[in-house]
This record gives C-alpha cells, sequence and structure tokens, in this order.
C-alpha cells in the first residue's frame, strides 16, 4: 500500500531540473502587459493631490489606475472590507498600494511607479503597542478573556509567585517565491487566473467582485507557491485582483509579481506581541494559577487578526493543566503592514508565553525546568498507550482535565514522548556536562533546554473544516485527481494521491496529480491550520470509495459475486477467484457505462466552538511534539548558536514519513530562526528598514544545528483521521521554542537574576540578557 | 555591444546586447530558461544561482546581479544544463531526490547550481558553498545530506566537457590595466563594473540607468595576488576567494573573516578593489588591510601614487580618488601574524557587519611597541582606533593596560543606531572586542563557532 511509505515529493524532479512551473514561469501571450503598485512614503494620512502624469507617460506605460478608476469593488480584505486594493482617501501604513501602473514590462512598471507623486496630509501614526492602546485603537469593541476557574484568586492565595512582560516579534515569511498572480480575460469577460495562493477560492470571490461577475466567471488555479507559510492565505488577493482589473480594462493578459522589497514592505507578518503574565505555584512547581495578558499588533486592517489572536489564547496553556487561568487578548490597530496568518496563527505566539512561564518559575524554585514541565502536563489517557497520568495533589486534580476553553484532552501523548526524548538525547546528563564547562569558561556559556508541543487541529472557524475532491477513472486505469487543497512545498499532492493509490490498490504512478483549480472543485478552504492532508486526503478516500464501490458492484453482477468479494490490490482487481488488472477492470466498467468520475466531500467531525464565550470544542484532536536543544552564546557579543537539536515527534500514524521529516526539521529551523536572528526593524516614521535578505535574516545553512536528530514518535491518531495520520505542517514549528528557552538557560549562566530574555534573541539582545542577569536586575 | 558566450554547451551570440541587462533577466524574458529563479534580486538568496567557467576555472554565480557583458567569453551552465543531454540527473540532482532536499521547490535550482559548481571544483565545506542558497523550507539538513552524498561520484562528462570560447575584442571591454588606464582617462564618467556585487544593485533596486559601464573582468593582469619576501600585493581585481585562499596561510584570522564574508557566489565575484574604491563604511576588508598598514595604490593614465589605505576614506561616500582614476592594487608589509579580524553581524554567514574590528597589536619584551586597530560599521567611513591604539601603545601587555585603554573607544568613536544594531551595542562590543583580542592571544577560546556539541 502507497500509504505509510517515505516516497520523495512528487515534483522532485521537476524541482531539481528547473522544469517546475511557478506563477511567472508560465510562459506568457505575446501582449502580456505587467503591473507594479505605486506605495504611500508615509504611515497615516489623507491624500489630497496625485500627480500621475510622469507615470503615465513613462517609457512602456499603458494605463495608470488610482482607486477612482476601479470599477466594482475596492477591496481585497478576507475579512471585513476594511483593506482596499487603492487607497481610497486615507492611508495607514508606509507602504500600501496607493496606484497601479501598468505596463509593457516589469522594469517599466517598477521604474514608472516611481514617478507617480501624491500629496499627502500626514497624521499622527501609531506605531507602537504603547500608541495604539493609549489611543484605544483596536479591533473589537475590547479585549476577549478566556478564563477557567479563579486565577487572580489562586495566584494570591499561592505559596510562590513570579510575574514578567517580554516583548515577541513578528516574523517575515520570507517564501522563497515572491507573490505572483496573471490573469486571461476570456471570450465573455470572464477571467482565468494563475494565482500563487493558498486560497484559489477566495482569490476568485475578490476577482469575481472586482470585476462586478458571479464566481462562476472567474477560474483560478493554482499547481504550486514556492513557499507559502501563511503569507499567502490572503495577501495574494491584491495581486491577482490588480491582474484581474487591469485585464478587464485592457483586454490583455496581465501579470503581477512583487519584487522582493516591495513584497516586504507591503504584505503582513506573523503578529507580534508582548506578553505580560503572573503566576502562582506552590513549593512543588504545581502551577495554581496563571494570568496573561496579550498584547496582538495587529496592524492596519483586520485580516485574520481576530482568529491569529484567538488561537494564541487557545495555546496559552500549552501542554499544562493550569487549574486556574485567565487570557486576556487586545487586538490593537496600528499603522503598520496588516499582519497576518503565519505558520501556527498565533498559536506559536500563546505558546511561548506559558513556556516563558515555566522557564521563569523553574528559575525561580531552582527546580530542573523539564522536570517542572512534566509534573504539570495534562493526564494521560486512561487505556493503553503511554506512560500513567502524573500523581496529582487532589482529587479535584484527578477528575479534571479539561483546557482553559473546557475541552477535555483526551489524547494526551506527552508523557511517554518525553520520557524517551529525555532519555534519547541523554538530557540530564549533558546537563550535568554543560554546568561542569561552564564553570571553567569565563566569556562563553553552554544551555540546555527542553520543551513540548501541544497543538490544537482544525480551523477555529468551524465551517472551514470542510473539503472536496474530484476523481476520475479513465478507461485505460489511470486516474485524474483534483482536490480543494494546494501545494506549497509541504507534500500535500503526494500524500493525497498515496491516499487514492491505496484506496485503488493501484501503483503510485496510475496517479495525476492536477493543478488546484476552483472549476474542479469548488468552495474550498484556504490550505491552512496544518489541516489539508487531513481534510483533502478524506474527501479523496471518499470520491476514491464511490468509485470503487461502483465498480465493485459491477464487477460483482459481472461475475455473479457479492460485491464484498471483490477487493482493490497490488494493481488487480481480484472477484472471489477470478482477477483481472485495473485497467481491464476500469475498461470493463466502461464498457458497463459505469459512471468512473466521482466527487468526494469531507467534514470534520465533533468540532464546535463559541470563540466569545471562549468554550467548546475547537480541535478535532491535538498534535504533539517535543524537543531539547542545546546552544552555546558569548558574553562578549551575545553571539550565539545552536549546537545539538533532539526531536521526537508525533505524526500519528504518517502518511509519509519522509515528508513529515522534512515538516519538522524545517519547521523547526524556521521556528528556531523567528526567535533568533530574524528581527524585523521599522524606524521612527515608520518604515520598514529590514525589507530584503540584506537586512533580514532567515536561518542560512550554517545555523541548523551541528547535531540533528529528529525522530517520529511510534503512535496513532486516537480520532478517526486519514488513515490515522496527524496533521504536521505547523506544529514543529514550535518545537523552536527549545533554542530561545536554551539560550535563556546559557545567560542564565552567568549570573543570579532571571534573564528575561525578549524575542527574537538576537546577538544583541543576549548581550543585553547577560548584562542584567551580571548585574542582577 | 554584441557578446559571445557558451550556455548549456551551446554557443550564443548576442548580436545587441544592453550592457545593462542581468544575465537572469535574459535567460527568463529572452531564452524562456526559467528555470533559474528570482528569489530577491539582490544577490542575497542564491536562488538564481548558475555556474560560470571560464579558464580559471568555474564559479557559481549570481544571475541577478550579473551583466551580460560580464559573461562575455565564458560558459554558463543553468539548472537546465546540470543534467546529462540524454536527460540523466546530475548526481547531485539525483541525492537532492533521494535525500528529499527540495520541498516547495523555489530554491532549488539555485542550490543545485551551487552544489554542481561545488562537485566540480571538488569542494565539500558545504556550509560554506552553501551559505548563499537561503531555503525556508527544509531547515538544510537534507539538503547537506544530499549534498555528502553525491560527493564522491565522478564529474559527469558533460560538465567537464565545458570550456570558455574565445571571445572577440569589444570596445568597454579592455583586456589589460593599460587599456583601462586608457579607456577611463578617455571616458572618466564611465561606470566601472568588477564583480557588479554593488553596482548590480544600482539596476536592480534602485532602477537607475548606466549610460556607459566599462566591464574589467578582461583585465587578467590585474587579478593577482603576490606574496614575495617583503609585500603582499593584492591587484584589485583578485575576487574574495582568491583574497581568503591568500589570507589562509598568512593571516589566518582575516581568512576566517572572509569565509564569512558575503556568499561563496559574491566573493566568487566581487573584487578588493570593489570593496575599497566603493566607499563603503562596512566593507570588510579595509579594516582588516588597515591594521595591516596597508597602502593603496591608484592609477590615472600612466600616472601612478600611493596613500595609505586608512587616508583613501575621507567621509561617508567620499574618497580620495579623482575623476578617471581608479584602484589598480592594495599591498602591505609581510608581518609575523598578531592580526585578528571579529566580524559581527545578525546571522554568522551572508551577513553584512554591524561592527567589524580588526586588532594588530605587537608585543616585544612584555610591551605594547604598535597597535594598528581598525573598524568597520563604527563611523561613516573604515576608521582606525587612534586614540585606543594610543592608549596600548608602549604599555605592558597585561589585563589592566586593556582595561585601561577601554575608556578610549569613547574618544575614537560614535557609532549610529540601525537596524542592525543600536549605537550603545555597537560602541561596548567594540569595547569587548579588545578584551577578546587580549583573550585569544593568550590562548583562550573566544568564539561560540568553536564550541562543538
Amino acid at each position: 500500500m502507497s500509504v505509510s511509505k517515505p516516497l520523495p515529493h512528487d515534483a522532485a524532479e521537476l524541482h531539481v531540473t528547473g522544469a517546475a512551473r511557478y506563477v511567472d514561469d508560465i510562459p506568457s501571450p505575446s501582449g502580456t502587459l505587467h503591473l507594479a503598485f505605486g506605495l504611500s512614503p508615509i504611515a497615516r494620512g489623507h491624500i489630497t493631490g496625485m500627480h500621475l502624469h510622469d507615470a503615465q507617460h513613462s517609457p512602456g506605460v499603458v494605463a495608470v489606475l488610482t482607486a477612482r478608476g476601479l470599477p466594482f469593488s475596492n477591496d481585497v480584505s478576507p475579512s471585513i472590507h476594511d483593506e482596499p486594493l487603492l487607497a481610497a482617501g486615507t492611508v495607514n501604513y508606509v507602504g500600501q498600494p496607493v496606484f497601479l501602473v501598468v505596463a509593457d514590462s516589469h522594469r517599466n512598471a517598477r521604474i514608472a511607479a516611481r514617478k507617480g507623486k501624491v500629496d499627502y496630509a500626514e497624521e499622527p501614526a501609531l506605531l507602537t503597542l504603547d500608541a495604539a492602546l493609549a489611543a484605544d485603537s483596536r479591533f473589537e469593541e475590547g479585549p476577549r478573556i478566556y478564563q477557567k476557574g479563579d486565577a487572580a484568586a489562586a495566584i494570591d492565595a499561592a505559596a510562590r509567585t513570579v510575574e514578567g512582560s517580554f516583548e515577541l516579534g513578528g516574523q517575515e515569511h520570507f517564501y522563497l517565491e515572491g507573490q505572483a498572480a496573471m490573469a486571461w480575460p476570456q471570450e465573455d469577460g470572464g477571467m482565468h487566473v494563475f494565482s500563487s495562493t493558498q486560497h484559489p477560492t477566495e482569490i476568485q470571490h475578490k476577482v469575481a467582485d472586482a470585476i462586478g461577475l458571479p464566481m462562476h466567471a472567474v477560474r483560478v488555479e493554482t499547481r504550486r507557491m514556492g513557499g507559502g507559510f501563511g503569507g499567502k492565505e490572503s495577501q495574494g488577493n491584491a495581486l491577482a485582483v490588480a491582474c484581474a482589473v487591469a485585464a478587464r480594462l485592457t483586454g490583455k493578459p496581465c501579470k503581477m509579481r512583487y519584487d522582493r522589497d516591495d513584497d516586504m514592505v507591503i504584505t503582513g507578518k506573523r503578529h507580534a506581541f508582548r506578553i505580560s503574565y503572573r503566576a502562582g505555584f506552590d513549593e512543588d512547581g504545581q502551577l495554581q494559577g496563571v494570568e496573561f495578558l496579550h498584547l496582538a499588533d495587529c496592524g492596519w486592517a483586520q485580516d485574520l487578526s481576530l482568529p491569529v489572536a484567538d488561537r494564541a489564547m487557545l495555546h496559552a496553556d500549552n501542554a499544562y493543566l493550569i487549574p486556574n487561568i485567565r487570557i486576556e487578548s487586545h487586538r490593537l490597530r496600528t499603522n503598520l503592514q496588516s499582519a497576518t496568518a503565519y505558520r501556527g496563527f498565533g498559536g506559536p505566539q500563546g505558546m511561548v508565553g506559558i513556556e516563558r512561564v515555566m522557564d521563569h518559575i523553574a528559575h525561580d524554585l531552582g527546580m530542573d525546568p523539564a522536570e517542572l514541565r512534566q509534573r504539570n502536563y495534562y493526564a494521560a489517557p486512561a487505556e493503553g498507550g503511554s506512560a500513567p497520568p502524573a500523581p496529582r495533589s487532589t482529587s479535584e486534580k484527578m477528575k479534571d482535565n479539561t483546557t482553559p476553553y473546557g475541552m477535555e484532552v483526551t489524547d494526551f501523548e506527552l508523557h511517554g514522548m518525553t520520557a524517551d526524548l529525555l532519555r534519547s538525547s541523554d538530557y540530564a546528563g549533558r546537563k550535568a556536562s554543560i554546568a561542569e564547562w561552564n564553570k571553567g569558561q569565563p566569556h562563553l556559556k553552554r544551555g540546555i533546554a527542553f520543551s513540548p508541543v501541544k497543538f490544537g487541529i482544525s480551523f477555529t472557524l468551524t465551517h472551514l473544516n470542510q473539503a472536496g475532491a474530484l476523481v476520475h477513472v479513465y478507461q485505460d486505469g489511470s486516474v485524474h485527481l483534483n482536490h480543494g487543497g494546494t501545494e506549497m512545498g509541504q507534500g500535500l499532492f503526494q500524500k493525497v494521491a498515496q491516499v487514492a493509490a491505496s484506496r485503488f490498490g493501484i501503483p503510485l504512478e496510475k496517479v495525476k496529480i492536477t493543478a488546484t483549480d476552483t472549476a474542479k472543485v469548488p468552495n474550498t478552504s484556504a490550505t491552512a491550520a496544518s489541516s489539508g492532508s487531513d481534510l483533502n486526503g478524506m474527501a479523496v478516500k471518499a470520491a476514491c470509495d464511490t468509485l470503487r464501490d461502483r465498480m465493485a458492484e459491477h464487477l460483482a453482477q459481472q461475475h455473479q459475486a457479492r460485491t464484498g468479494d471483490v477487493v482493490f490490490e497490488n494493481g488487480m482487481v481480484r472477484i472471489g477467484q477470478d482477477e483481472m488488472t485495473f485497467d481491464q477492470a476500469a475498461a470493463l466498467c466502461y464498457q458497463g457505462r459505469v459512471s468512473l468520475s466521482a466527487t468526494g466531500f469531507y467534514k470534520t467531525p465533533k468540532v464546535e466552538w463559541d470563540r466569545i464565550k471562549g468554550q467548546g470544542r475547537p480541535f478535532y484532536y491535538f498534535a504533539y511534539g517535543t524537543a531539547v536543544t542545546e546552544v552555546a552564546v558569548d558574553a562578549l557579543t551575545g553571539e550565539n548558536r545552536i549546537l545539538r537539536c533532539d526531536i521526537l515527534h508525533d505524526a500519528g500514524a504518517s502518511l509519509n514519513p519522509a515528508l513529515d521529516l522534512g515538516q519538522i526539521e524545517g519547521g523547526y529551523v524556521q521556528g528556531a530562526g523567528w526567535l533568533t536572528t530574524e528581527e524585523l526593524v521599522w524606524d521612527d516614521a515608520g518604515r520598514l528598514r529590514t525589507h530584503a535578505p540584506s537586512t533580514y535574516k532567515i536561518p542560512a545553512c550554517s545555523d541548523r544545528p551541528d547535531v540533528f536528530n529528529v525522530n517520529l514518535w511510534d503512535g496513532q491518531n486516537r480520532e478517526d483521521s486519514i488513515y490515522r495520520s496527524k496533521a504536521v505542517g505547523e506544529p514543529p514549528f514550535m518545537l523552536g521554542i527549545s533554542a530561545w528557552l536554551a539560550l535563556s538557560d546559557a545567560v542564565s549562566a552567568f549570573g543570579k537574576a532571571y534573564p528575561a530574555l525578549n524575542a527574537p534573541a538576537t546577538a544583541e539582545e543576549v548581550w543585553r540578557a547577560i548584562r542584567r542577569v551580571r548585574d542582577g536586575v | 555591444m554584441a557578446l559571445a558566450f557558451r550556455l548549456n554547451g551551446e554557443d550564443v551570440l548576442i548580436e545587441h546586447a544592453d550592457p545593462s541587462s542581468t544575465l537572469l533577466d535574459w535567460l527568463r524574458d529572452a531564452k524562456g530558461f526559467t528555470g533559474t529563479k528570482e528569489g530577491c534580486n539582490e544577490g542575497d538568496c542564491g536562488a538564481c544561482t548558475v555556474m560560470v567557467t571560464d579558464s580559471r576555472g568555474s564559479k557559481a554565480l549570481n544571475a541577478c546581479i550579473l551583466f551580460l557583458p560580464q559573461l562575455n567569453g565564458k560558459s554558463v551552465r543553468t539548472v537546465e544544463g546540470a543534467a546529462g543531454p540524454d536527460g540523466s540527473l546530475h548526481p547531485a540532482q539525483q541525492a537532492m531526490v533521494d535525500h528529499h532536499g527540495s520541498q516547495c521547490g523555489f530554491c532549488t535550482p539555485g542550490f543545485i547550481m551551487s552544489m554542481v559548481t561545488a562537485h566540480t571544483n571538488g569542494a565539500t565545506d558545504y556550509d560554506d558553498q552553501l551559505a548563499g542558497n537561503l531555503c525556508r523550507c527544509t531547515g538544510y539538513a537534507p539538503i547537506i545530506r544530499a549534498a555528502e552524498a553525491a560527493r564522491d561520484a565522478p564529474v559527469p562528462d558533460w560538465i567537464i566537457r565545458d570550456r570558455p570560447v574565445d571571445p572577440g575584442p569589444q570596445p568597454l571591454m579592455p583586456q589589460s590595466a593599460d587599456e583601462l588606464a586608457a579607456l577611463y582617462a578617455k571616458h572618466p564618467d564611465a561606470t566601472l563594473i568588477a564583480g557588479a556585487t554593488d553596482v548590480g544593485l544600482w539596476v536592480t533596486k534602485q532602477l537607475r540607468h548606466l549610460p556607459q559601464m566599462i566591464f574589467l573582468d578582461g583585465c587578467v593582469d590585474l587579478k593577482d595576488i603576490e606574496v614575495i619576501d617583503s609585500t603582499v600585493r593584492i591587484d584589485a581585481m583578485a575576487d574574495m576567494n582568491a583574497l581568503r585562499t591568500a589570507m589562509a596561510p598568512l593571516h589566518p584570522s582575516f581568512a576566517e573573516m572572509l569565509r564569512r564574508f558575503a556568499s561563496q557566489q559574491v566573493r566568487a565575484a566581487a573584487t578588493v578593489g570593489g570593496n575599497i574604491a566603493n566607499g563603503s563604511p562596512i566593507g570588510d576588508t579595509p579594516p582588516a588591510l588597515i591594521a595591516l598598514d596597508a597602502t593603496l595604490h591608484l592609477r590615472k593614465g600612466d600616472n601612478r601614487r600611493e596613500l595609505p589605505l586608512k587616508d583613501f576614506f575621507l567621509d561617508y561616500g567620499k574618497q580620495d580618488r579623482g575623476s578617471g582614476e581608479f584602484v589598480e592594487a592594495v599591498s602591505f608589509p609581510r608581518q609575523p601574524d598578531t592580526l585578528k579580524v571579529y566580524k559581527l553581524s545578525k546571522r554568522f554567514d551572508q551577513d553584512i557587519s554591524a561592527v567589524l574590528g580588526a586588532f594588530n597589536v605587537t608585543v616585544e619584551n612584555g610591551r605594547i611597541t604598535t597597535a594598528r586597530i581598525a573598524f568597520g560599521g563604527m563611523a561613516a567611513i573604515p576608521k582606525r582606533a587612534a586614540n585606543v591604539e594610543a592608549a596600548l601603545t608602549g604599555q605592558p601587555w597585561s589585563e589592566a593596560t586593556i582595561q585601561a585603554a577601554a575608556a578610549a573607544f569613547d574618544q575614537d568613536f560614535t557609532p549610529m543606531s540601525d537596524m542592525r544594531a543600536s549605537a550603545e551595542y555597537r560602541l561596548e562590543t567594540a569595547r569587548n572586542m579588545l578584551s577578546r583580542y587580549f583573550a585569544e592571544m593568550n590562548g583562550a577560546a573566544v568564539s561560540v563557532l568553536e564550541v562543538k556539541p
């Protein structure tokens, strides 16, 4: 069976030969026009005049559009229509598109875009969380609050407390392929759009609105993206809409791709947070109560900020049973890029909050942080599985195993995983030898840290948890597969093809993977929330099973056998004693006038969620992970690096262990990058100063751990997911938190005070923390 | 201008080339070779990496900041030509498939070409060979596994066959220092193109039009590095990888800094002369060369002059270079190696320095006889720490002297805050680098890069 095999990415050979086509590689018809935006140079103000003559008369320019020239909807927002394609009257951040140049080449469009001059009446911009809070500039009427028990009373009554506050920076996606789209006008005014998007249906919807036609007039195709990471969930809307509007106007195919600097200046990033906390616990480290205050920098437009900030709250417990907890979340509106989806979707921010608390408590108690974490874990499921639940002090706790939002944790794998990883990584032994080594070093120190991940799987907006598929079996036995998920490198297409091949019992080569296409499968959700293979795998399974049943019924009739006796296996179909190839079976079914095309549909069961009350079951299940990271730091400069990382991760019964290991390794490095070298810097005027890889530093080759041991937990999903696998896109990202905690451990070797690291822990931040620790403040 | 080169084994003749066209745009737009990707258009991501071969060997270069005339007479191999004519994959390609080295695949062609070049050259220091290729998906581990797996496979014959072609003479492409001197004297407003790792961005990012460009690559007599008994002389067109090789036995700390200077692709293009003449306050070679007491050799027509390198940098963006005058070489005296160069940046590899400190202190009989200390990133120009040097000179080589001299940094530097570092951090770490120098000269481990798991 094809499922569970470590097969390479379906396009691996196309990748290595350069044959894999991305949007900008699609051969464009002659006469194709190219687009570029003219951008706001100020963070906030009113447009008082536009002088676009020079842009209009720049070489190669065909047209220059402003908000007034747009025929229909001027809106590219994925949520509340607060994000115009082109600024209408006001601008709200440096980099906001104000006008659109249509020209005969990419370069000519860019040159012309810089020639447009716009007058502004500037207004004071809100560029910090403090400024936004002071101005009460926010989304939603006030903070969201989720709580369980009485956190304040529990903390006040606790034997010990810690409190603190820290900054947690945002993150640029830095997908290697920048945003890109192309629109071909059709004979009837419809539009065929190629878009580098995680969400073709939304592109279809926004384009339809922008050209004043129903969704049926717009077809969106996405074969692959050069990376997405959430950055192509909503941020591609502007390019596709601009292309469609310009194509409608000119009658020519239009193409748009952002230059890297434009991409970084225009598009949204991960939400930066400030997290304040107060925690009460007993002398054994048992948590009694925790309070969190989340201040989320949402930027200027709402985009997906509400569910992002919600998910941060939903991960404020991470792996820990906290009897009393209160999480207050403010979604602040600033004059910066509109923060958007990014791998983990707020989960990482919430999780860093509680891991920071655990780190602080361990430091306060002088207790081993891994031990402290295990003591506070949720209980393991009673039947079978991993280690028995950790002993609890009261009978009340024995009963309660619910999250702060009232969801029972029934699949907790971390007791066994933690024990395994701490053993295999020799955590205790290395911790002792590091302490010894540190004694002999005046300037260099090493640190080690363990951290767990418990990540909730499902869209919190319940209706998004649906997927469709379309499968054809041709009369020669070849299979054409289509579904609503998009391929951005994660290997979704291969996993889903493995499912299809397994259902039909045929070799993978017989299954043709095709581009995501809104004309084939409608009304799809974004490929996001790690849901791709869970949802689309199930939908494809349903379609395949429908076809298989039809074939089986026909073949059984022909052979006077029962339908249940027809077996699809090893490329063959067995009907009782008779056997034929799948190809022969397909031909027979065709001749027997059996419909060999079927759709499949899936909706996730059991989920229900009230985001205002903060109660319900937002997640179908949890995915788990564990990591131990060792680092070294230098007190003279704060320079630091990762020496070793050991990971044990839960992908359930993996659909493809090779692809899953790839997600885990890559997720860890990206997560560690977020918390170390990846620093976004804006100046006092709200201009992003880190708008290219020369200034924004994602991990490079040598930044991966020298020793990098990654293993899959040998388990299976306790819920009925596709082949009992688990989602793996986002969860491993948060294993990178262990790198940040290891830095905290190394810094703490320089003195008695708690390091209180901010993130990202750049060399400068580590240097400052060491100075704080040494000065004892 | 007319250009001739070889592309994936086939001769290419471009009759009317726009000299400011980049190879990347030409490949994608004119040739329809879309395997080579644009990731950043500034030479920082490596998605556009191609292999360029000439009589000096094969280099991985960033096609996005490589002007077409720089290829005249060379052999270019893109990802479309990595596999053999019969479609058989290059060992690096096969290994990348086998070891799951691609996910989204967009950076992959660039990685493949860096790997093909390293494989062709027999280079196995993969972290350095691939430091100029960014991948956001894999975390690099499977890519390194692939590179190692392909290491011992023979170089495929279609790669071995890459040979340069003989280009005809070209206007604005001098073939010697003398020709350049004459040409530049005649066209003093022309832009000199050496490696184009900076000027390339004028075109791709600032969208500037360069009316006249003189391409220096043909000046083979400007590419040598000569080490004799008394002097080291580095010609202006020596590239950073050549400099790194030359410095390794003489001043290994300088060579180690050059290992981290930009990336393999940029070092293969960037020249010592360009790094100096460009006048950037954050160019990494000037502080090291100043600490080595380097002399700059300038030429205009047939007139040559020399000046201490430190005096070349007058103010931000302003150097002591006349119209039509160019850097011919830089030289420094042979000396016992007491040079340490410390590069401080957000990321170790391929990052611009926040602070670069170069320390060269001579101690005789326990006393400091000379101190040459220079910094990048601390002022508007690469600048000597004159007060620190004075505080050290003549003093005993001791912790107390170092402590006492540390205060003098305040007199020498008033650094600025920017996206790379705050002023305070710059000043304090510059001070700490002196402590690091003292510790290192006394045999202590001072870098986290030396710490092994």
